[in-house]
Formats: C-alpha cells, sequence, structure tokens
C-alpha cells in the first residue's frame, strides 16, 4: 500500500515538474497571444477567493469569448512563488508580499486589492444565546492560554449578561497554514504586545494552545462536537453556516458585529493611510464601524507586461473585476471595495504597461 | 586494419548473441520481449525509489546543513522564528501507528480466523465482503467520520472510563476533549484493520488443507488446528501487518482531521499530537522560505527512513520466527 501510494507521490510529481516545464514555456513562447485570436491567461494563488474569482471568470468569459482564464486555488504563497517563477500570467495572495519577497522577484509587480475578507470568533457554548462580546486583550490571552476558564472575571467584564459556566475553555485554530490564521495572529499581533513577543503573525505560527483543525470545516467541525471551545474562521464560511459569531471591541472602543458592511468600513477607515503600493493590513482599522479582523485579497501582475496582447487582456479582466465583477462579491460573502480604494486600484491597473505603452 | 573491424563486428556479434541468450534461452522471440518488458518494469521501481530518495536528500540539503543532528532531537517547531524539529512528529506518527497496530492486529487475526477456520459459508461471503468495502473508502470520509461521530463518542463514553480505571498511569491522564493521539490511533486501527484482515484471510486459506487434517488426525483440538494454520502463515501475516503499518504511517487526512494537530509530546494519549504525513500536508502548500520547505522536505525524508527502518526490522523478525519454527513457505 505504502509503496502504491509513493509511486503515485512520484507520478504526480513528474505531472507537477512536467506542468511546470510547459508552464514555464508559455509566457515566453507564442502562448496563445497575438493575432487577434484566442487569449489564455494563467492565474495561480489564494483560495480564500477561489469561488469569487471562478464567478468572474464564468461570467467575464461570457462577455469576452476571446479570454480564457484559468485560476488554480493552490493557496497563497504558492502564488507568489508561481508569479516570481513567471509560471503564471498573474498570481493572487491574500496577505501582501514582503519586502524580501519583492526584492527577490524577477522585475516590478503591482499589487491589485480585488475584495475584502473577514475573520471571525466562533464558540460552543450551552445556554448563551446573546453572541459573545470580546475585548481585544481578552482574546490575545486566550489564545495566550492565559485565560483558560469561561467565567474568567475579564470576559464577565464583557459579558455581564450572558450565564458563562466555570468550564475550561478549549481553543481551536487552523491546523495548516492559511491566509486566514495570518490575519487573525496579524491583529493579535498588533493588539497584543505579549503576542507579537512570543507568537508572531504568520500563516502557520507556533500556537501557545489548543488543537489544529484541518480547513474552515475541520475547526468548525472540532468547535460543534465539542463543548465549551472557541475558534476563528472566515467570514464567508461562517455566515452560510450559520455559526455563533462573536461581536469584537474595535479601536474606536464600539463592539462591532462581522457584517459585509463592516468590513468595507475597516478598508474605507484605513484608506487615508493606504500606502501608494496598496500594500497593508487592514486589522485593527479606525473608524467607529470598522470590524477589526479584516483583509484585503490581491492579484499580483508584473509592471511590464512581455506580451502585449496578454497583457492587454490582464489589465481588462482586473478592471471589469474592480467595477462590474464587485456586484458579484456581496453574494458569496466577500465585501466590496470601498469606492476611494477601486479608485487607486484603478491606478496600479493603468501603471502596467507592455514595452513602455500603456494597456489601456 | 581490416583484421581488427572484422574482430570488433565479430565481439559485437557475440555480444548481442550473449544478450539473446540470457534475453531468451530457448531462441523465441516473444520470450525475449516478453522478459525484456517485465525486467523494465522490475527496473522501473528501483529507479523510483533512487530518484525519490536522491530528491528528498537533495532538497531538504538546507536544513540538514542548517540544523544538523539537533532536527532530529528538538522539539521546536515555529515557523515564525525558522527553528524547525522533528521529534514531536516522529513521537506522534511512531506512537499513533503502534496503538493501530496495537488493536488492529488482534481484531484482523481474529477475523480472518473465523472467516477462514469457523464461519460458515453463508456469514463468510457479506463479511468478507463487507470487510473489502471498508478497505476501499476514502480516507477524508474516514476523517469526517472521525470529527463528527468517533470523536464525541470517544469523549462521552470511553475516554472517560480509562481515564477513571487507569489514570493512575500518566498515558490516560489529562483533560479529555475527544481530539488527540488516542482517537488518531483508533481511526487509524480502524482503517488498517479490513487491510490485514483481507490479506491475513488469503494468507490462511492458501494453507494447504492437509495440514488441518493432519493435526485433527493427531487429535488436535480445534484450537491447537488453527494454531498449526497460523504458525503456517506467519511470513504471509507478517507481510500484512506490514503493509497495514505501511498505510498507518503515512496516512494523512483521517489523522489530520482528529488528532489535534499540535507539535508536543505529552505522556498523555488524550493529548493533541501531530504525525509527519499531517504537518507536511498541512503546511506544504503555504511554505514559501526556502528552508520551510527544506524542512518539511526533510521531514519526508525521515518518514522514508523509519518505513524503511520499520520494513527491515520486520523482515527480520519474520525470518528469526521461521527460521525457529522450521517452517518455510
Amino acid at each position: 500500500m505504502h509503496r502504491i501510494k509513493t509511486i503515485d507521490a512520484a507520478l504526480c510529481l513528474v505531472c507537477l515538474s512536467l506542468a511546470m516545464v510547459l508552464g514555464s514555456c508559455s509566457p515566453k513562447g507564442s502562448g496563445g497571444g497575438g493575432s487577434g485570436g484566442l487569449v489564455s491567461l494563467n492565474g495561480a494563488g489564494a483560495t480564500f477567493p477561489n469561488p469569487l474569482y471562478q464567478k468572474w471568470m464564468s461570467e467575464y468569459g461570457k462577455l469576452n469569448p476571446n479570454t480564457k482564464i484559468d485560476y488554480q486555488s493552490i493557496g497563497s504563497g504558492g502564488g507568489i512563488k508561481q508569479i516570481q517563477a513567471q509560471t503564471v500570467d498573474f498570481g493572487a495572495s491574500d496577505a501582501p508580499m514582503t519586502d524580501d519577497e519583492l526584492k527577490s522577484s524577477p522585475a516590478q509587480l503591482v499589487h491589485v486589492p480585488t475584495v475584502l475578507g473577514a475573520v471571525v470568533l466562533t464558540y460552543n457554548l450551552q445556554g448563551i444565546s446573546k453572541p459573545l462580546r470580546f475585548s481585544p486583550d481578552v482574546i490575545a490571552d486566550i489564545f495566550l492560554g492565559k485565560i483558560t476558564k469561561w467565567n474568567d472575571p475579564r470576559i464577565k467584564a464583557d459579558n455581564a449578561d450572558a450565564n458563562l459556566p466555570a468550564a475550561n475553555i478549549t481553543v481551536v485554530h487552523r491546523a495548516e497554514s492559511s491566509g486566514t490564521s495570518f490575519v487573525f495572529t496579524d491583529y493579535l499581533t498588533k493588539v497584543s504586545p505579549e503576542w507579537k513577543l512570543k507568537v508572531g503573525a504568520n500563516k502557520a505560527p507556533q500556537w501557545p494552545v489548543g488543537q489544529g483543525g484541518k480547513g474552515n470545516e475541520g475547526v468548525t467541525g472540532q468547535i460543534k462536537q465539542q463543548p465549551d471551545t472557541i475558534g476563528y474562521v472566515e467570514l464567508a464560511y461562517a455566515a452560510p453556516n450559520k455559526l455563533p459569531v462573536a461581536l469584537v471591541k474595535n479601536s474606536s472602543g464600539n463592539f462591532v458585529e462581522p457584517s459585509i458592511s463592516a468590513v468595507t468600513a475597516a478598508a474605507a477607515g484605513t484608506a487615508a493611510v493606504t500606502p501608494d503600493d496598496l500594500r497593508v493590513s487592514i486589522t485593527n482599522a479606525s473608524g467607529a464601524d470598522a470590524y477589526p479582523i479584516s483583509s484585503y485579497t490581491y492579484l499580483l501582475a508584473y509592471k511590464d507586461q512581455k506580451d502585449a496582447a496578454k497583457g492587454k487582456a490582464l489589465v481588462d479582466f482586473m478592471w471589469w473585476g474592480i467595477h462590474d465583477g464587485e456586484q458579484f462579491a456581496k453574494d458569496l460573502q466577500y465585501a466590496p471595495l470601498p469606492a476611494e480604494i477601486v479608485k487607486r486600484a484603478e491606478a496600479k491597473i493603468n501603471s502596467i504597461s507592455a514595452a513602455g505603452k500603456s494597456l489601456r | 586494419m581490416e583484421n581488427s573491424a572484422n574482430m570488433g563486428r565479430h565481439d559485437k556479434l557475440k555480444f548481442v548473441g550473449w544478450w539473446w541468450h540470457t534475453l531468451s534461452p530457448t531462441g523465441n522471440a516473444g520470450d525475449a520481449i516478453f522478459r525484456g518488458l517485465m525486467s523494465c518494469a522490475a527496473f522501473l521501481v528501483l529507479l523510483i525509489v533512487g530518484g525519490m530518495i536522491v530528491a528528498l536528500g537533495v532538497k531538504s540539503l538546507p536544513a540538514i546543513q542548517q540544523f544538523g543532528f539537533n532536527f532530529l532531537i528538538s522539539r521546536e517547531w515555529n515557523p515564525v522564528k525558522t527553528q524547525f524539529g522533528a521529534l514531536p512528529f516522529v513521537y506522534g506518527t511512531v506512537v499513533s501507528s503502534a496503538i493501530a497496530l496495537l488493536i488492529a492486529v488482534p481484531l484482523s487475526l481474529g477475523i480472518a480466523v473465523f472467516l477462514v477456520e469457523q464461519a460458515p459459508r453463508f456469514l463468510a461471503r457479506p463479511i468478507t465482503f463487507l470487510v473489502e468495502l471498508l478497505a476501499a473508502i476514502p480516507s477524508v470520509v474516514y476523517g469526517l467520520w472521525g470529527i463528527f461521530v468517533l470523536a464525541p463518542f470517544l469523549r462521552v463514553h470511553v475516554e472517560p472510563p480509562l481515564g477513571r480505571w487507569f489514570g493512575w498511569l500518566p498515558l490516560f491522564q489529562g483533560s479529555i476533549t475527544g481530539i488527540g493521539l488516542f482517537t488518531g490511533g483508533i481511526i487509524m486501527a480502524i482503517m488498517v484493520t479490513p487491510i490485514i484482515t483481507a490479506v491475513v484471510r488469503d494468507v490462511l486459506a492458501a494453507v494447504p488443507n492437509s495440514q488441518r487434517e493432519a493435526a485433527l488426525a493427531l487429535g488436535a483440538t480445534r484450537w491447537e488446528t488453527t494454531r498449526v494454520v497460523l504458525v503456517n502463515g506467519v511470513p504471509g501475516i507478517a507481510g500484512a501487518v506490514m503493509l497495514g503499518l505501511g498505510r498507518a504511517l503515512g496516512e494523512t487526512m483521517a489523522v489530520t482531521m482528529v488528532i489535534g494537530n499540535r507539535p508536543q509530546i505529552s505522556a498523555s494519549l488524550f493529548e493533541p499530537s501531530y504525525t509527519i504525513a499531517s504537518v507536511i500536508a498541512n503546511e506544504f502548500t503555504e511554505a514559501t522560505q526556502d528552508i520551510y520547505l527544506s524542512a518539511l522536505v526533510e521531514l519526508g525524508l525521515i518518514l522514508f527512513l523509519v518505513t524503511f527502518v520499520v520494513n527491515g526490522f520486520a523482515r527480520l523478525l519474520v525470518w528469526n520466527v521461521t527460521r525457529r519454527s522450521g517452517t518455510s513457505s
């Protein structure tokens, strides 16, 4: 059995490397571009926006039958690697690329934000009818293992009318590396100096306490099946599954329910301090209605496109996405970009050129 | 000049003749082609195994150079600070597989003996079918069933009594959540039981009836006859256990869903743990730093070596047993 598995794995590796070799040829070669025919674009990256991107591609394909777009949801890290290796025409990542990653890329890359997501706290506690409320320091200390009982005075302080049991808190986090974990730990890093020192922000940090669940569904399953648990999942996953979600106190001191409008508000609240390249973390955003554990998700493309036909198709697609495409976001539980960020994303798309000529 | 050229051609012809003869001693072309194809297939396995070892070795070289032997004995796994240690994963893999075999081997032997030696036909057929069906269920299905059915069941009905009666052992102390090493081992046991059972059943069925008749003729009881059959099947049974162990060591999805995925070494079986296969599957996609990736590949190399060592050890054991009992098969 094991040997069969290893052979399978080896075959997969062979196929993968073949695919990589073929993929690496296509951007350089004629690869579908050129003489007014079919243009095919390849993208890879984040899994979180995948349902939306699939919807975009099918809708955009109806309007532009000459553009064929493929997107593989292999994870943000994979998306960054593939665009750096130039095996895809565009990458996608939840977390913006770091300075080091940009430096090790072969050419200048542009970040185009597409939509926003949020991370919500969910729990399994008997006899609680109203959503629980959490302050940032309490969340950090629960996940640091310093608050261990549900009836801890600090949890009680925010939930005076809730009948909290004297049970031990069981923390559930994501087992695999994920953008969701990154956004959540990025938030904790900002609100808790101790978290910053001991754990830090990462897709797969060393969790001080708790057990890992595989994927949103694994975390949800472990929370649903075990009493007295708390964990975090994506808003886009929690809403359709009707999970109990907690209100979180934002930097203005208001307890905010995670909702699409509260996430868009977080992006709007940080627009003034968003740098020109749009690489920004919007966790713990200012704004009275801003939900503090929110984040952008990005498309990544080279500023200087080698193939003008492909570059034109890519630019048109991204332009369509941040304008017409945004209408599909809400149904799939993503928050659309606020107007001022759309403006700035337009400027980013306009900066993409081929052989010195603008593509729009 | 001409002579030496002739010699060369002659030698070549001689070589082809020798090659032809080894391929097909009978001189039949079909035989030669068949033999060539088969040896190619066999050689391919060697090539793949060799290629994998080389690839794993090369890719894990940066991690080996940076962490050295410390990689094997360190308990830290912190990608943020690029500290990588394999010990908790090796521990989780070995202990969960051990739990699985501890439960699955006696169970499978029992099922197989019942099916071959005792069950009436109308019962043996459907049970055999069901066992083989269990072996075909994808592991992710086992994993989901593990989260939603097995883990809550163990939390409520199995772990509390274990804690009560055997709580004096460190193995069964600690908080009871239903997610952890114990549950991971149990789900593996359920997964490997059908494989071991199916193979052992075939092994026992292949023991010649003359053996049973001889034992019965000597006045042996049913149990003593079964023992004779089992002793005859030892090498095959060991092979079956190896197959089961192989699946347990490499199992990823089902285990990762119930084991708690926490790289720690705890005496308690109720605590969350982590296996090598799980951590590779969980962290590989997002491992962007080269050293992180390299550390994960080195974990894969370790899993490969663990499998190798365990396999070798088991073969030694079988060889020892068969030599002592004087049977051969």
